[in-house]
C-alpha cells in the first residue's frame, strides 16, 4: 500500500479523505485503484479516454512522474503519491 | 615594566607580516579568496574603501571577526589609514588563531595615492541608517545591500491576500519603488486577510489605500499605482523596468498572461497561490528554472479551481505565503541565499507542515523552451493553452503516449 495525498479541491470526491492508502505496483495502477474506490474522482482525474487530465500533476515523493516513467513508474510500499492541481487563489 | 607606543609597535612589527599596497593588489588578483578587512572607523570608511573589503572597525575585531571569517586558515589582509592600527589588528588576529594574516603597510592613504582602485560606499542618510540599522548589522545586507534595495523596483500584482503582507514587508525593508496593479476597491470582506487596507477605507481604490499604508510605514518608498486589469494588451507595458514581479493574483487567466510576459521580459516572478488551509510557492526564474506553464501547462476547469471568494481561505494562509514571497523577493534583489527556483513549496496550515517538490523546465514548453524562443524571434510564437478554451494538443499529452 502506498499513500496518496488528495488535494483539498478533490477531497469531497474522495470521501473527505486527506490521504488514502491505495494498492498498486505502478503509478498507473495506484491511480486506477483510487478511481475505482472513489468513482467520482475518475472524471476529475482522467479524460473520457482514460488518460490522466493534463491539469493534474502527479508527484512520486518529490519527483514529477512526467520525468520518471509516467504511469509506468514503479511505486514502493513507503512511497507517497501527491496529486497536485493548480490553485488560483490569491 | 611600562611600554611605550614605540615599544609595542616594534614588538608587533617583529611578529606580523606586512605587505605593500602593490603586493596586496597582486595578491588579490592571484588569489581572489583573500579576505580584506578595513579596520578603520566608520567616518573613514565613508570616505572610500578598497572594493570587496569587509568593514570591521578595530574596536570590534575580536567581537565580530569569527562570524565574518569563520575559517581560521583563510588568508587575511588588514588595512587602516596608514598601516599602524592594522598592524595591531593583524597581531590580534594571529593571537586568535588566524594562520595567514598580513597588514598593509602605508594603509589606504598610500593605496589611494598609488592610483589603485577604490569605491565610495553607498550613501544612506542619517535617518536611513537608523531606519535600516538592523539590516545594516547583517553582513549579507549591509549598506551596499540596503542601497540596492532602495534602488530596486518590485511590481506586485494584486493588493489582496498575498500582495498585502508582501508589500508591507517590502516597504518596511526599503524596496525603493513598489508598483501595484489592482483595479478593485476595498470591500469589507477583504479585511479578514488583506491587512494593507483599513475599515475606514472600504469603498476606496485598493491602490490608493495601499499607498497610504505604505507611505505611513515608510515615506522613502515610491508607490506606482496601475489601476487597471492586467491583460495581454497591457502586460508588457506595465511590467517593463521592474526587477522582480510578485504574483498575488487570483485568476488563472492573469497568472498565464503574467507568466508569458515575464518570461519574454526576463523578469523573475515570485509565485504563490492559496486555497483554504493550503498554499503553493515557487520562483520562476526565466530560462534558468521552469516557468508557470512548465508546471501547469493547462488550466483546470473552473469547478476544480475556485478562488478565495468562492472557496474561502484562512486569512493567515495568504499572510504566510505573501511573506514568503517577500522573502524570496529580497533574496533575489540582494543576490543572496538559494531561491525556490526549481522547487515548489507546499504549505498546509492544519498540519503546520511544509512539503517540497522538485520542478523541472519542460523541454516542450510553449513559452520558455529553446524552440519557443526561436519561434518568437521568427515572429511565430508557439500556441499555448488559454483559460476557458480546450487545448486538445496538450490534453492527454505525454501521459497518453505511455498509457
Amino acid at each position: 500500500m502506498s499513500v496518496v495525498r488528495i488535494p483539498p479541491v478533490l477531497r469531497a470526491s474522495a470521501g473527505g479523505n486527506k490521504q488514502v492508502d491505495v494498492p498498486g505496483a505502478t503509478v498507473g495502477e495506484v491511480l486506477a485503484a483510487l478511481a475505482e474506490r472513489f468513482p467520482s474522482l475518475r472524471q476529475q482525474l482522467f479524460t473520457e479516454e482514460g488518460e490522466l487530465n493534463r491539469f493534474v500533476n502527479v508527484y512520486l515523493n518529490d519527483q514529477d512522474v512526467r520525468y520518471l516513467q509516467e504511469r509506468a513508474t514503479p511505486v514502493g510500499e513507503r512511497d507517497t503519491l501527491i496529486i497536485l492541481p493548480a490553485m488560483a487563489g490569491g | 615594566m611600562t611600554k611605550s607606543y614605540a615599544d609595542l609597535m616594534r614588538e608587533v612589527r617583529a611578529r606580523i607580516r606586512e605587505l605593500s599596497p602593490g603586493e596586496v593588489e597582486r595578491l588579490r588578483e592571484a588569489s581572489p579568496g583573500v579576505v580584506l578587512i578595513d579596520c578603520r572607523e566608520t567616518d573613514e570608511w565613508e570616505q572610500g574603501f578598497i572594493p570587496g573589503a569587509i568593514h570591521l572597525p578595530r574596536g570590534y575585531i575580536e567581537l565580530n571577526v569569527e562570524a565574518m571569517v569563520p575559517d581560521r586558515s583563510q588568508p587575511i589582509v588588514v588595512y587602516c589609514a596608514q598601516g599602524i592600527r592594522s598592524a595591531f589588528a593583524a597581531r590580534t588576529l594571529q593571537e586568535m588563531g588566524y594562520a595567514d594574516v598580513a597588514s598593509m603597510s602605508g594603509g589606504f592613504g598610500q593605496w589611494k595615492s598609488m592610483g589603485l582602485p577604490w569605491l565610495m560606499p553607498a550613501f544612506l542618510s542619517h535617518e536611513q541608517k537608523l531606519r535600516y540599522s538592523r539590516h545594516l548589522l547583517v553582513p549579507e545586507v549591509g549598506a551596499e545591500g540596503q542601497a540596492k534595495l532602495l534602488a530596486s523596483k518590485v511590481l506586485i500584482i494584486g493588493a489582496g491576500g498575498l500582495g498585502s503582507p508582501a508589500m508591507l514587508y517590502l516597504a518596511a525593508a526599503g524596496v525603493g519603488t513598489i508598483g501595484i496593479v489592482d483595479f478593485d476597491v476595498v470591500d469589507l470582506s477583504n479585511l479578514q486577510r488583506q491587512v494593507i487596507h483599513t475599515t475606514d477605507r472600504v469603498g476606496e481604490k485598493k491602490v490608493e489605500s495601499a499607498r497610504l499604508t505604505i507611505n505611513a510605514l515608510n515615506p522613502d518608498i515610491t508607490v506606482i499605482g496601475h489601476e487597471e486589469m492586467l491583460t495581454e494588451a497591457n502586460v508588457e507595458r506595465i511590467i517593463a523596468g521592474y526587477d522582480v514581479i510578485v504574483d498575488g493574483t487570483d485568476t488563472f487567466e492573469t497568472r498565464y498572461v503574467l507568466n508569458d510576459a515575464a518570461v519574454v521580459a526576463n523578469i523573475p516572478l515570485v509565485h504563490a497561490s492559496v486555497f483554504r488551509f493550503e498554499g503553493q510557492l515557487t520562483v520562476f526564474q526565466p530560462y534558468q528554472g521552469p516557468c508557470y506553464r512548465c508546471l501547469y501547462p493547462t488550466p483546470p476547469p473552473p469547478e476544480l479551481a475556485p478562488g478565495c471568494s468562492v472557496a474561502g481561505v484562512l486569512g493567515v494562509v495568504p499572510g504566510i505565503m505573501g511573506m514568503l514571497q517577500a522573502n524570496e523577493t529580497l533574496k533575489i534583489l540582494l543576490g543572496i541565499g538559494d531561491t525556490l527556483a526549481g522547487r515548489l513549496l507546499l504549505f498546509d496550515a492544519l498540519d503546520a507542515s511544509f512539503t517540497e517538490l522538485r520542478l523541472r523546465r519542460d523541454p516542450n514548453c510553449p513559452i520558455c523552451s529553446d524552440a519557443a524562443v526561436e519561434a518568437r524571434q521568427a515572429g511565430r510564437p508557439l500556441p499555448a493553452a488559454t483559460v476557458g478554451e480546450e487545448a486538445p494538443f496538450i490534453l492527454g499529452g505525454s501521459f497518453g503516449a505511455q498509457a
